[in-house]
């Protein structure tokens, strides 16, 4: 027998399919791999940290960046649980923009992951036809906010200014077309031999272990685990929609593709239900303190300035306590941990990123397989190391 | 010997001009393809390709070319020089080479002498019959298999982990796909009775140009025609198999740490691979240069290389690539095993139907 020699790969931080810094030290023999460290950190910026010396409102824009595929849903996860913290009510009409909004960022973030997963595998066209979709996705947030990706759009009670005129009108034209849209990437992929033959029986990952891990998300609902936030644990209310929640069976990579695809059909089902039930009234919650007034009374009123300058400089307290506010990202289960010594900054902010937490499973996902598997592994865990690193 | 001595000189422009513009005409087609691949992937993919070298941007491969050739020349510092630097040829030269052989038209009549559109090749008068290798497509197939080494030598010499990976996933697939490849065409030599391929594509004459086809004689051949194409794409690790390369696993495989001219080499290589390939399947099995009589023999041999060229970009543009193990046994436990029953199904059809 010739000897064999275990040879270690350094994949990553540059490297096509790591999805941005992400480092995995892999030793392969032959092409089975035999061990995966990942290495993180290449994109730390500190963000809890940060939060500690800025304002509430000040604190909003970082979140943007976590998961920077999906803004919105990063913005509401933060809002929700300062204003469960101060226990201000939202208007009707902000929870309803706030749900078509994240639920059109998780079409925006399901697209990206299609495209890159389809790429990773080498279906070069999807990759095209998905990043088409999600500009249109891109031009509604711009419209909205004036920002493709850090839209910052959510305000810690409601919004940041009501939806434009024509808003529903483009919501709407979403909602019609993308359900076609998505049969043109299930005609390219579900049943193509060779996507079939690259995806099922890759990363397999039982319930259990996935429970074990901590994996949220499409990935656990892949597994089985009929588990989902929105569902389970309402906020914003989504309790009031109705939708499917897609689970998979045999635990592997084509069962996570299929499940997130089921996503995206019920996120524009939520989205058409939301739109149906969005009625005209305030965007802001009536809560002087913490909001900031309208640009109508901070141009024209001295009060209004005063108000307007007194929340900007100094934000506004927020009473001593502390709060675990959990959103179903397009990722995962995406939670905030805020602790407040009763000042106008966080005392600690804690961000749970899924994506961290389901990085944590790729070597129980991808040992033993070959390093083509690998890439699809992490494609399907979806990953995004903006909310990994922080 | 003394025969082809005695010819005029101007038998022999002739002959030269013939090398020259069918040489030149190769070039560019390679040139272009890289062009048309990203034109036409681009169509499919609702996008322009290149737009701005030139109208439309029919520049684009001279610009590339250009780029390319100023480029820095890097070595890697524990790569193995003479290996490092002699790869990339040995990957571009027998891609050109198989060309000599392929015969692209009928006999044409130059200066009062009758020339054969074949590189390789002349016209006997006092037999009557165009001479040209024997073993045309053994030769073909020689060539192709020196193609690897090029691949081999690049991804070892480089010294680099993902070259050293894609080397070994090439030298495994063109192993097992040259197998099958070669007994898709041993049907043909059963039709045939040739190695020669101006015979074969002689042999491929019939009614409207079209009937003669080897892929239409016989539902075998047509088999072994589909399995001969499928396999040629394997072979010059295009996707679906384009594992060697697979950008998104390997970064660029084999020819990860070459640069400038180099690189250009290997990736002029693969197109001109390509070409041939489709030109060999043309030859083979789609007629050669036979067609309708409207068009001149050489025009239906150009759009039939032209119209496989364009399947192999529509492939790249529809399907995702291949696992090493999957593609390992799609070629020995699928494809060998049809091939090998398809030799002897042949074989029996030209004894039972003639």
């Amino acid at each position: 027998m010739a000897s064999t020699e275990i040879m270690t790969v350094n994949m990553g931080p540059q490297h096509p399919s790591t999805h941005g810094v992400l480092r995995l030290v892999v030793e392969l023999d032959g092409e089975v791999i035999q061990k995966i460290t990942p290495h993180i950190g290449y994109l730390h910026r500190g963000v809890e940290k940060l939060s500690e010396h800025r304002t509430y409102h000040q604190t909003l824009p970082l979140t943007d960046r976590l998961d920077y595929l999906a803004p919105m849903s990063n913005n509401l996860g933060y809002v929700l649980a300062v204003e469960k913290l101060l226990g201000i009510e939202i208007p009707e009409r902000a929870q309803t923009v706030r749900v078509i909004l994240t639920e059109l960022t998780r079409l925006k973030s399901h697209l990206v992951w299609i495209a890159c997963h389809a790429l990773d595998i080498g279906a070069m066209t999807v990759f095209i036809y998905a990043f088409r979709e999600r500009e249109k996705v891109m031009s509604l947030y711009e419209k909205i906010s004036g920002a493709r990706m850090t839209s910052s759009y959510f305000r810690i009670g409601g919004l940041s200014a009501d939806v434009y005129d024509g808003f529903e009108k483009d919501v709407q034209e979403i909602v019609d077309t993308f359900p076609g849209h998505f049969d043109t990437y299930e005609g390219l992929l579900t049943k193509n031999t060779i996507w079939m033959q690259r995806t099922i029986g890759n990363g397999v990952i039982s319930a259990e272990d996935a429970i074990n891990y901590g994996i949220t998300g499409p990935a656990l609902r892949g597994s089985g685990v009929d588990w989902d936030l929105r569902r389970d644990n309402p906020y914003s209310g989504y309790e009031k929609y109705n939708f499917q929640v897609p689970v998979g069976k045999n635990c592997d990579t084509y069962d996570r593709y299929k499940v997130r695809l089921v996503e995206m059909r019920e996120a524009v089902k939520i989205i058409k239900q939301a739109l149906d039930s969005l009625k005209p009234g305030p965007v802001l919650a009536n809560a002087p303190q913490v909001c900031y007034p309208p640009k109508e009374e901070v141009y024209n009123t001295i009060e209004g300035l005063i108000h307007h300058f007194k929340i900007a400089s100094e934000g506004f307290p927020v009473p001593e306590g502390e709060v675990y506010q959990s959103v179903e990202n397009p990722k995962g289960e995406l939670g905030y941990y805020i602790v407040s010594d009763g000042g106008t900054k966080p005392y600690r902010m804690r961000i749970r990123p899924p994506s961290f937490v389901n990085l944590g499973a790729i070597e129980k996902m991808a040992k033993g397989a070959m390093i083509a598997d690998l890439v699809a592994v992490i494609g399907t865990l979806d990953i995004v190391l903006g909310e990994i690193d922080r | 010997m003394d025969a082809l001595l005695a010819l005029p000189p101007m038998y022999y422009v002739a002959m030269v001009a013939k090398v020259l513009i069918a040489f030149v005409f190769v070039l560019l087609t390679v040139a272009y393809a890289t062009y048309a691949e990203r034109k036409v992937i681009g169509f499919m993919q609702v996008r322009l390709g290149p737009m701005r070298t030139g109208w439309y941007g029919l520049l684009q491969p001279i610009a590339d070319g250009l780029k390319l050739f100023f480029k820095e020349e890097v070595v890697p510092k524990q790569a193995s020089t003479f290996a490092f630097l002699v790869a990339p040829l040995i990957a571009l030269v027998p891609a050109f080479i198989s060309f000599a052989v392929i015969p692209f038209g009928g006999n044409v009549e130059v200066f009062g002498y009758t020339i054969p559109l074949q590189i390789a090749s002349v016209y006997d008068p006092t037999v009557g019959k165009v001479l040209d290798l024997n073993v045309g497509v053994l030769y073909i197939l020689g060539m192709a298999s020196l193609g690897v080494y090029g691949i081999v030598l690049a991804g070892w010499s480089s010294n680099s982990k993902y070259s050293l990976l894609g080397g070994l996933r090439a030298s495994a697939q063109m192993i097992s796909y040259e197998l099958a490849a070669g007994l898709a065409i041993v049907s043909i030599f059963l039709m045939s009775g040739s190695l020669s391929l101006n015979q074969i594509v002689a042999d491929q004459a019939g009614a409207f140009g079209v009937a003669g086809w080897y892929l239409f004689r016989n539902p075998f051949t047509f088999l072994a025609g589909i399995i001969f194409f499928i396999c040629s794409i394997a072979e010059i690790n295009r996707t679906p198999f384009d594992l060697p390369e697979a950008e998104t696993e390997l970064v660029s495989g084999f020819c990860t740490e070459y640069s400038s001219m180099k690189y250009a080499m290997f990736f002029m290589a693969e197109y001109a691979n390509m070409v041939t390939v489709c030109a060999v399947t043309t030859t083979l099995f789609l007629g050669g240069w036979h067609g309708p009589a409207f068009l001149p023999g050489w025009m239906w041999f150009i759009a039939k290389v032209y119209f496989l060229i364009f399947c192999c970009m529509w492939i790249r543009a529809t399907y995702p690539r291949y696992r090493y193990d999957q593609l390992m046994r799609l070629g020995w436990k699928v494809f060998l095993p049809i091939t090998l029953v398809n030799v002897v199904a042949t074989a029996l059809w030209i004894m039972v139907v003639g």
